[in-house]
């Protein structure tokens, strides 16, 4: 099943779906794995998992560090697709790949292609690959199967929000604000405005990520977007209360959004 | 040899190489850039509106001098050397500064930042924003900030804010990056003052325009001065500003361009950061372009190193990848070893102060000059002084004198 139609069958059941990251190899693979475990017992929908790059430039603060602490480690490319074919055969939901450009186009957009779908990822997020740039790679991603999801920002005109819808497949990564990931984002009235600029300009499902940290951000959320995306928080919840504090979150997270129903 | 009449749909690319790899919230920033860059080219009083401010406010012309008792030393062609430290705040930076400041204006930015690794260029760029009036934020590594402490004081005095970057190498890339995000969340109101011919299009483009300056002036001057053009021309490479600074002036002459990057402790050591120079480097996509990288096999940058932190970077401009490639452009490194020396040998013999970055060039100038014919002439671009250089040196040489001098300095501070 695509990824996006996969969204919809979710949704006759629930209001939002919900997706989650991790960062491969940090702290360690074995904590990545814990992670998804907890992440499948929570009814997460979808997993981003980032191959750690030296020059993140989209991310913020925590995930610049948690990139490098993984490097440092020795986490290579391979390794990634190693923990990523694990993964997939281990958990039901769909895994996509997030990460930058350089690693893809060093092993060559076909091969990477190839080992994704190989590996079990479902698709891929690329904040540094514009949609002009990665026209190939998005192409043969569609005729693949696979995911190949665009990002929408509220600078983005809406002719060009049409061109992002075009080019994309399985759904839109709508970015909620100005800047870099980690920050908390205010839902204020123009986002709905915003959101609706980005639900004309395509078919494809939404989501909405960059600075969602507590259950109240979905509250305005669950009317307006398919899916909801939670990354640094998680990271930080990890690092400062460990699968405890992970397990205690989206547990909260889960019963809040099944109250919502 | 325009090298930016692009292709239709290869807006910003030399080759292969170069092109806009930026998140897609920078569109809006980068699509209003570029046709404010283009707005001042087709505007015939802008350039003439940029010379017109460099000459009351940084000093140019900056001359050529020739080296008489060096070409006198080492025998074979004639030295002559463009003289870009002897602009205001002492290297080419401020050309690019200036112009990029200019363009701010016309977008009606009131906040400016800008990456730095020597320094120059932040203080380049602090300096600006006093004069036109901008809030000023400078990224710097905090490695970085350790080697070139002169810089960062001068840069808060000029009222910048200096803001330590602690994550990876602790140098200029990650300066970059972080000057990127602050660019991300702040476009609206700010500029980022791009210091080198790298990142996304258009600032290869726009860096190599306000840059084409020290060419323009330099072929002119080597007519008159010299009564010829030179048979090559030097310059140490970065990024590759200064360089495509000068050599703008000689792209359709018969003159040999070389460009030195920086030889650190030896190409065979993995500490230099020579990307063409050297076969280490390779073709990838980082910091919003497409260029040589040293990189290894996964795509992950490596660390760099060199003696001048001004050339201590991963990149290098796709305008240079693309000039090497087609063999406009002969790409050569210099050691540590051998800049220090060419460093004590210029100031010995010429009273000239060259930055550790512009004594790459002297060093291989030096080092090919005396097998050429006396008949023939090279001209040296020295990029910036060596003021900001002081502590470095004099560490490189081990002055005793020195030595004591701060060891006594300490001991003030502490009673
Ligand atoms: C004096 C001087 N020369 C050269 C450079 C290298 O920059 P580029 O290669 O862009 O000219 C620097 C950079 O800080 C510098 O300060």
């Amino acid at each position: 099943m695509r990824v996006d139609e996969y969204l919809r069958e979710r949704l006759k059941r629930k209001r939002i779906c919900l997706m989650t990251h991790i960062i491969v190899g940090y702290p360690s693979f074995e904590a990545n794995l814990k992670a998804l475990e907890i992440m499948a017992e929570n009814d997460v929908d979808v997993v981003e998992i980032q191959m750690p790059f030296s020059e993140p430039i989209a991310d913020g603060p925590i995930f610049v560090r948690a990139n490098q602490m993984s490097l440092q480690r020795g986490t290579t490319v391979d390794q990634y697709f190693r923990f990523m074919e694990k993964a997939t055969a281990r958990f039901d939901f769909p895994l996509l790949m997030m990460g930058y450009y350089n690693p893809v186009f060093k092993m060559g957009e076909a091969n990477f292609l190839d080992r994704l779908q190989s590996s079990g990822g479902r698709g891929f997020i690329i904040p540094d690959l514009p949609i002009e740039e990665g026209r190939n790679l998005f192409d043969r991603a569609k005729q693949k199967g696979l995911a190949a999801i665009p990002l929408m920002t509220p600078s983005s005109t809406e002719q060009r929000l049409k061109e992002l819808g075009k080019a994309g497949s399985g759904f839109v990564y709508v970015v909620a604000r100005k800047g870099v990931t980690g920050e908390h984002t205010k839902f204020e009235d123009d986002f709905a405005d915003y959101v609706q600029k980005c639900r004309r300009a395509t078919e494809l499902p939404l989501a909405v990520g960059f600075g969602i940290s507590q259950k109240q951000d979905l509250d305005f959320l669950v009317n307006h977007v398919e899916m909801a995306i939670i990354g640094t928080r998680i990271l930080e919840i990890w690092e400062n209360n460990g699968e405890e504090g992970l397990q205690a979150f989206l547990q909260e997270i889960k019963q809040y959004l099944e109250r919502l129903c | 040899m325009d090298l930016f009449k692009f292709e239709h749909g290869r807006e910003g690319y030399y080759g292969e190489f170069g092109g806009a790899f930026i998140p897609e919230i920078l569109r809006s920033p980068i699509m209003e850039l570029r046709q404010a860059l283009q707005a001042a080219k087709d505007d015939p009083t802008f350039w003439s509106e940029f010379v017109a401010l460099m000459k009351t406010y940084s000093g140019r012309p900056t001359p050529i001098t020739y080296l008489e008792n060096l070409t006198k030393y080492l025998g074979g062609g004639r030295i002559y050397v463009k003289r870009e430290d002897l602009n205001h705040t002492g290297a080419h930076k401020v050309n690019n500064v200036m112009g990029q400041g200019l363009i701010a204006k016309r977008l009606g930015k009131t906040r400016i930042i800008a990456e730095t690794g020597a320094g120059q260029h932040g203080v380049a760029t602090a300096t600006m924003a006093a004069r036109f009036g901008f809030e000023c934020v400078i990224y710097m590594g905090e490695e970085d900030v350790r080697r070139q402490r002169p810089n960062v004081f001068w840069m808060e005095q000029l009222g910048a804010q200096v803001v330590p970057v602690r994550d990876g190498s602790k140098t200029l890339k990650d300066a970059i990056n972080e000057a990127m995000r602050d660019w991300v969340t702040n476009f609206d109101t700010t500029h980022y003052v791009l210091g080198t011919v790298c990142g996304p299009h258009p600032f290869p483009e726009m860096v190599a325009w306000f840059q084409s300056i020290i060419g323009r002036e330099a072929r002119e001057q080597m007519i008159q001065i010299a009564g010829e053009l030179p048979c090559r021309v030097y310059a140490c490479v970065g990024g590759g500003s200064n360089a495509i600074g000068i050599f703008q002036g000689f792209l359709d002459d018969p003159v040999e361009l070389v460009a030195v990057e920086a030889g650190g402790k030896g190409l065979q050591s993995s500490k230099h950061a020579a990307r063409l120079a050297s076969n280490h480097g390779s073709v990838g996509v980082a910091q919003g372009y497409k260029t040589y990288f040293l990189q290894n096999e996964d795509g992950q940058m490596l660390d760099t190193y060199s003696v001048a932190a001004g050339l201590d970077y991963i990149g290098v401009s796709p305008i240079f990848s693309y000039l090497a490639q087609i063999g406009r452009v002969r790409f050569e490194a210099a050691t540590d070893e051998e800049v220090v020396a060419a460093f004590q040998l210029v100031m010995k013999k010429e009273g000239l102060i060259p930055a550790l970055e512009s004594a790459h060039a002297f060093a291989l100038a030096l080092k090919e000059v005396p097998k050429m014919k006396p008949e023939e002439t090279i001209l040296i671009n020295q990029s910036g002084r060596g003021d900001k250089d002081i502590f470095t040196v004099a560490e490189a040489l081990s002055d005793k004198n020195w030595k004591e001098f701060i060891k006594q300095r300490a001991k003030n501070y502490e009673s």
